[in-house]
């Protein structure tokens, strides 16, 4: 194809764009990791470089090691779940039944409505003498202090984010669903094949690519969390329910301590572009290659 | 024999599905249900009753006086609005070299695009964050650089590029080469031959970023300080401040910021659950 176009066009086009993502993505990617190496605890308007002393200082901390295990904890906990409910359902909405489009309605409500307002409506089903604690009690169960006790805590939350997540990734694996070569279903279906037996020998092995991308996505979403903490728990009880990124908010727009938030938040880019290489190798390699 | 079979387990499918809708609903129902309590009704009745026994919209109106949900709805509006048309714009501009054009850098180009997607904002917010404050794009400065300090960090992504370079990639060559004879300069090319056929991948684009910038909450909690620039989710958050155990307001008032997103979402619902098998439903 011959050229109709000057050779600096391209850039013209490129050019808006390009002073953005610059502007806020690349300058603060670079800033965080120079900012990581810098103490502003002692005064914040002259900085003084220590090098790798936020780092270790954070990997020593006791507040810093509970962060990372709550991270941790967040995503073993949420992530199976994540991967697992919206596959099942997400089978159970792709049969030819009645009222598919109202399912789908109601089980996406939750992934529009804002995460503020998702959160509130939880503290309010957790509240001391709230209706999930008296449906406990109809089963003789004690009530419990899903906000306030340290052990429980870290769990509401990670429920409401399940709770949030479920039609997202019900309509990734619908859409996979629908590649599934429908003449594999009725060989099974000729062979006998009761319809459990089916999704586990046909629609699992097709899914497989798919149940890896909710996997990774669903996993760096969780490292992501704030939100539900930010509005439910602050992080407490005693930081029982502190995430990084919780972490890293509260250091850098609370205490103004720009270096050990920096460093935090280094370790955080470390491990979502950890995960986000293994998305892009495996699961989302097609629409971005050149 | 098959058929009893098939209905039952059509039954065991129903009765599993709307367990999961009713899970999906049942937080805002509850909501709903205690914003329609009056001051006689114990919000804290054991057991709990579902349906109020006199519905009243005093709480509705009550919050609604001391809240300005409309100024808050009018700012969600402008940001969301702006961020939408930005993204729009910046994104099928960039794209368009990327998916049709030669150029030295161009695979710089394309994967240092590639490279945004996973570096997470939480991660770079606080540099983003003092960038805004040296560009005095604050609320504290004025109203108008307040805005720009709400968008211009989300002006465009590298997710909405790449969408919009698919859908340039899929357009014969030969209609640019045909517009080109006709007399089109490059641009008109763009604007006036691509941008039209690619108006669903632009929907999309556009439904999907909308629905972003609404119900973003960690940035514009960061930047702003003044009320009159809330945004809705920020005014949301703001209720419990207020009301601390008043729960028939705080519920009153997540209701009524709830209303714009779901009147958007059941007018937009088939592009978030849209599918073919959506036609498979029989009668």
């Amino acid at each position: 194809m011959y050229r109709y176009y000057k050779k600096y066009v391209p850039y013209l086009f490129i050019l808006p764009a390009a002073v953005i993502l610059i502007l806020f993505f690349f300058i603060p990617f670079f800033e965080t990791i120079v900012l990581s190496f810098f103490d502003y605890n002692s005064n914040i308007y002259h900085p003084v470089f220590v090098s790798l002393r936020n780092y270790t200082s954070l990997l020593t901390s006791p507040v810093f090691y509970k962060v990372l295990l709550n991270t941790f904890i967040y995503l073993m906990v949420a992530v199976p779940f994540l991967v697992v409910i919206p596959l099942i359902v997400a089978i159970m909405i792709n049969q030819k039944i009645r009222g598919i489009t109202l399912y789908k309605i109601l089980i996406y409500l939750p992934v529009i409505v804002s995460i503020v307002v998702a959160a509130i409506a939880f503290k309010w089903l957790y509240a001391q003498q709230g209706v999930l604690n008296y449906a406990m009690s109809v089963f003789h169960i004690n009530p419990v202090s899903w906000l306030t006790d340290p052990n429980v805590a870290l769990y509401s939350v990670i429920i409401v984010t399940i709770w949030k997540g479920i039609g997202y990734y019900m309509m990734i694996y619908l859409s996979a669903l629908m590649s599934v070569p429908k003449d594999l279903y009725e060989a099974c279906e000729v062979d006998g094949a009761n319809p459990v037996v089916k999704h586990l020998t046909v629609t699992l092995p097709h899914l497989m690519p798919t149940i890896g991308l909710v996997t990774t996505i669903s996993s760096i979403s969780a490292m992501k969390v704030f939100v539900e903490i930010y509005v439910m728990t602050k992080g407490g009880p005693l930081d029982s329910s502190k995430t990084i990124v919780y972490y890293i908010y509260e250091r850098a727009f609370e205490n103004l301590d720009l270096g050990i938030a920096s460093a935090a938040s280094v370790i955080l880019l470390v491990i979502v572009l950890a995960l986000s290489v293994i998305n892009f190798v495996f699961f989302e390699n097609k629409q971005y290659q050149l | 024999m098959k058929n009893i079979k098939s209905v039952s387990g059509g039954f065991f499918i129903h009765a599993s599905l709307i367990f999961v809708s009713l899970l999906s609903i049942f937080p805002f129902l509850w909501l709903l249900s205690t914003a329609l309590k009056g001051p006689d009704e114990n919000i804290f009745q054991y057991p709990p009753v579902f349906l109020p026994e006199s519905p009243t919209w005093a709480n509705f109106k009550g919050v609604w006086n001391q809240i300005p949900f409309m100024l808050y709805f009018l700012n969600s509006m402008v940001v969301a609005g702006f961020t939408v048309l930005l993204n729009l714009i910046l994104s099928a501009l960039a794209a368009y070299p990327l998916a049709r054009m030669e150029f030295a850098g161009k695979k710089t180009v394309f994967y240092a695009t590639l490279a945004t997607i996973m570096i997470p904002f939480q991660a770079i917010m606080l540099p983003v964050y003092l960038i805004v404050l040296k560009l005095n794009m604050v609320d504290s400065v004025n109203s108008f650089m307040g805005y720009l300090g709400l968008i211009l960090p989300f002006a465009v992504n590298a997710f909405g590029i790449f969408l919009m370079r698919q859908a340039f990639l899929a357009i014969p060559k030969e209609m640019e080469e045909a517009a080109f004879v006709d007399g089109c300069n490059v641009f008109q090319i763009w604007w006036k031959i691509l941008l039209p056929m690619v108006k669903p991948t632009l929907a999309v684009l556009a439904i999907f970023t909308f629905i972003g910038s609404w119900g973003e909450f960690l940035w514009p909690s960061i930047v702003l300080t003044q009320k009159t620039l809330y945004t809705l989710p920020v005014g949301v958050n703001d209720l419990q401040g207020m009301f601390s155990a008043n729960w028939r307001f705080i519920a009153a008032g997540s209701i009524i910021a709830t209303i714009p997103i779901l009147v958007f979402f059941i007018a937009m619902q088939k592009y978030f659950i849209s599918g073919e098998n959506d036609g498979a439903v029989k009668g």
